[in-house]
């Protein structure tokens, strides 16, 4: 073959993602003076962060001035149920309420208090009213804020490319990554002292998401291939409330906010039912009766809180359960009914996203009808293992934050954690970049047969006349996790999984595309699905060894949690090389929690 | 079983025709579901541009029956009977089939000058939700960039985009100067280089805003009257610093350090 030519660029600091914690960890690296470049797949702005609705956690107090740090890293691990990275708990805790004071002075534009600060709203599993909010669009505000802030710097943004690989040096530092533009299909290759994974999540291996075309856990598999770890990968949170009518919007989240701002949900039969699944561990802050939760939303005192806020794994669940009894709705999801509970003035005020897209897209007026709903596939706790306080992996020079970092959120993330879990985090892996650099150790060279071999292998459909179509692959697949490795797990399905992924894998190796490369959205797919399978199976091997159920992973064969099992998180990594290479897997042990941090998780309340 | 045809433009910059797709309906679908389909089976490389499928990132514009519109909000039961026509949006060159080269928009977002607050006092700037509101309304815009694809100024004369920073951008140069906190000035700019001049309120960009800001309205109107007042109007010079005191008093407020 003869030397390919293509477009080279070098860069002290390449992101790859431009949502939150991409923008975030640019703006820290830029003010550090160094020289940085940020990779999407996408256009500016657009990234998944957008979709983030209800608010970003950090405990301020301006509500409840009883609220601190302490209380936050405590409702963090609880709902985490203690798998988490207490270190980046506690990081997160103390941390977030800088991160959203400091996107107030880049020109965010938060929802006020009567007394001019920032307005912070209830989530499930907040013990205090702690996410600042801009009605129900806070990602939006978010991303816009941080892009605004990136574009003032002058930040080299490289739109619709997507990157298909990491590449090495000699020594096994990261040293940069390969990729192709999407509107031309040339290739072009970046080299870098260090590279910051900020991809977002991988929603879309499953049917019912609420995760866009991008969520297909490029920065995972990328991070996996690149000799990096993955823990928790088993943990994948299935949002309670997603829509379920007209299918094709099926998966399309409903905010929390509904619930947080006094919305419940009710069976086929009218009835309130969350009452009825409460888990011992929440059994002492929850109130037993409608009119004890329903005082609780204007005075945290004077009741306990309503059980529709319980964490989203305890309410998924529920509404599965829910169904499965024959109680739903007659889309097969639930009710969700603020209309009989709050003003339309209110409801249009707080939730005026809601309202426009069951308006426009259900046909729905939520100020006076029911929601129905159903769980959906929302978010993924696993991620890449990183040290808590520089964000970098046990590769040099390769570095992640936001969703594709593990850890943070363990077998649960809370609503609201995410957002303040970008720019904290992002933040920290701008910084560790900078100092990783500064200790002077990088790579200066690309390991070019990789590179080559990269884009030999995005190439290989074009060579083929006949084979399969990736949007086959890609729907089976979707099909096949969403039945088994769904909310509700067993044994027997996880093993059809593992089979049927190997099938999948040989499918890959068969795509034939139709078209150029010029903005071929068949080709885009077909170098999307290595990934989109790596993920997968490493969900899946992840949920055949914890043979427990924990947060957002449930066995019904393990029914209750499995308190060895909850010391550990089990971490994949392959021997790098290529994207179907043997995966191994090995028992890491949870950190070891400081005294007085674990005096805090014991604490009655 | 009934159907749906569309009719969708494809092609490059060298030029292309439409193509018809006619499939059966299904119950519910949008313009970009119909779209996903002919992806899967006719046409796996057919150009669209897409994120969210809901309405909140603003990638999937086009225009559906020579309308701007995002393709993920357009239910094809709301479309009249018969073929339905998704061509590409017309203001900015084709890269394929129905996607545009937007980087006109992205040009002119690193033109403007960025909020300039003063420093913030422990616990925060105090605002208030009167103050914030006119901002927020902006800040709704998810920069689908169709008011830009119908402004006439631009739409129609492609020399323009030199000196015209156009809807979108205007909504952000409002926002920026009714911020409680900025202390900026960006009117000689925004009368000089961004050409807010040569709108002349045909209100088609509040029309086609897909999250029904007051384009027009509540930034176009009020940002005009504050830069043309300031530059020509002695009387409105003098109302512009009445104004200003207001903004100031604004500032000092939200820099009292929390009691």
């Amino acid at each position: 073959m003869t030397e390919p030519t293509y477009e080279h660029h070098e860069y002290d600091v390449l992101i790859i993602g431009a949502g939150g914690a991409g923008l975030r960890a640019a703006i820290e690296a830029g003010q550090r003076g160094l020289k940085v470049g940020i990779v999407t797949k996408s256009l500016l702005g657009k990234a998944h962060t957008v979709m983030a609705e209800g608010g970003m956690a950090a405990a301020m107090g301006n509500v409840y001035p009883e609220d601190n740090w302490q209380v936050h890293f405590r409702d963090t691990m609880r709902g985490g149920k203690y798998l988490n990275n207490y270190r980046m708990a506690e990081l997160h805790a103390k941390e977030a309420p800088d991160r959203v004071w400091e996107l107030e002075q880049w020109g965010a534009l938060f929802d006020r208090t009567k007394d001019g600060k920032i307005l912070q709203r209830d989530f499930g599993g907040h013990r205090y009213a702690r996410l600042a909010h801009v009605g129900d669009r806070t990602g939006l505000e978010l991303i816009r804020t941080l892009q605004q802030k990136v574009v003032s710097m002058g930040t080299d943004v490289f739109m619709e490319c997507k990157v298909l690989k990491l590449v090495h040096d000699a020594q096994g530092r990261i040293a940069g990554c390969v990729g192709y533009w999407r509107a031309t299909g040339e290739f072009v290759t970046f080299q870098a002292k260090t590279v910051i994974l900020a991809t977002g999540g991988a929603g879309k291996s499953w049917k019912f998401t609420s995760n866009s075309w991008e969520g297909t856990g490029d920065g995972h598999a990328m991070a996996l291939w690149a000799g990096a770890k993955l823990i928790d990968m088993e943990c994948v949170q299935f949002h309670p409330t997603g829509m379920v009518w007209p299918l094709s919007v099926r998966g399309l989240l409903v905010t929390e906010g509904v619930r947080g701002d006094g919305g419940v949900l009710r069976n086929s039969l009218g009835e309130r039912f969350m009452f009825n699944y409460v888990a011992e561990m929440f059994r002492a802050e929850t109130a037993d009766s409608e009119e004890e939760a329903d005082k609780w939303y204007d005075d945290h005192t004077a009741g306990r809180r309503p059980p529709e806020l319980l964490p989203r794994d305890e309410v998924a669940r529920a509404i599965n359960a829910e169904v499965k009894a024959g109680r739903g709705s007659p889309h097969g999801g639930v009710y969700l009914d603020i209309a009989t509970r709050r003003s339309a003035e209110f409801i249009r005020r707080r939730l005026p996203s809601m309202y426009h897209q069951f308006m426009e897209l259900a046909g729905v007026d939520i100020t006076r009808e029911a929601m129905e709903i159903g769980p959906t596939c929302h978010y993924i706790m696993g991620g890449v293992q990183v040290d808590a306080d520089s964000q970098q992996t046990v590769v040099p020079g390769l570095f992640a934050a936001g969703e594709v970092g593990g850890g943070m959120h363990g077998a649960n993330r809370l609503g609201g954690n995410s957002l303040s879990d970008l720019v904290v985090f992002g933040r920290r892996a701008g910084i560790g970049a900078a100092e990783y650099i500064e200790a002077g150790s990088f790579a200066t060279s690309m390991d070019q047969a990789s590179v080559d071999a990269a884009i030999n292998e995005a190439l290989e459909p074009f060579e083929r006349t006949e084979g399969e179509n990736p949007y086959d692959i890609q729907h089976d697949l979707q099909e096949m996790m969403q039945v088994n490795v769904g909310i509700i797990r067993n044994a027997e399905e996880l093993e059809v999984a593992t089979t049927k992924l190997d099938e999948f894998t040989e499918r890959v190796k068969h795509i034939a595309v139709k078209g150029g490369r010029a903005y071929n959205p068949g080709w885009n797919l077909a170098t999307d699905l290595p990934a989109m399978i790596s993920l997968s199976k490493a969900v899946t091997r992840g949920a055949i060894l914890r043979k427990e159920s924990r947060g957002g992973h449930t066995r019904e064969d393990f029914p209750l949690p499995d308190a060895a099992l909850g010391e550990v998180n089990f971490a994949q990594s392959t021997d790098g090389g290529n994207w179907d290479s043997p995966v191994n897997v090995v028992a890491s042990p949870l950190l070891v929690m400081p005294d007085e941090l674990k005096a805090l998780l014991e604490e009655a309340h | 079983m009934a159907e749906v045809t569309l009719r969708v433009w494809r092609g490059d910059s060298s030029g292309g025709d439409f193509e018809n797709y006619t499939l059966e309906q299904n119950e519910g679908e949008v313009v970009l579901d119909v779209i996903h389909r002919i992806q899967a089976t006719e046409a796996p490389d057919l150009a669209c541009r897409w994120n969210c499928k809901a309405g909140k990132c603003g990638s999937c514009s086009v225009e559906i029956n020579g309308k701007p519109r995002l393709m993920c909000m357009t239910r094809m039961d709301t479309l009249p009977e018969g073929p339905v026509t998704v061509t590409p949006m017309k203001t900015f060159p084709i890269i394929r089939d129905l996607v545009t080269d937007v980087s006109f928009n992205y040009v002119q977002a690193a033109k403007v000058p960025a909020l300039m607050p003063p420093p913030m006092p422990v616990g925060g700037y105090r605002m208030f939700q009167e103050d914030v509101e006119r901002g927020q309304e902006f800040r709704k815009c998810i920069e689908c960039f169709m008011c830009q694809d119908v402004c006439h100024v631009i739409r129609d004369h492609e020399d323009n985009k030199q000196h015209y920073a156009g809807p979108r951008f205007f909504i952000r140069y409002a926002e920026l100067e009714m911020h409680p906190l900025d202390q900026n000035d960006r009117r000689d700019l925004i009368r000089e280089d961004m050409g807010l001049g040569y709108c002349n309120i045909t209100k088609c960009c509040t029309e086609v805003c897909p999250e029904h800001i007051k384009i027009t309205d509540n930034a176009i109107i009020p940002l005009k009257e504050r830069v043309v007042d300031a530059h020509y109007d002695p009387v409105a010079w003098l109302g512009r610093k009445i104004r200003r005191k207001t903004k100031t008093s604004a500032l000092d407020a939200a820099v009292q350090p929390a009691p």
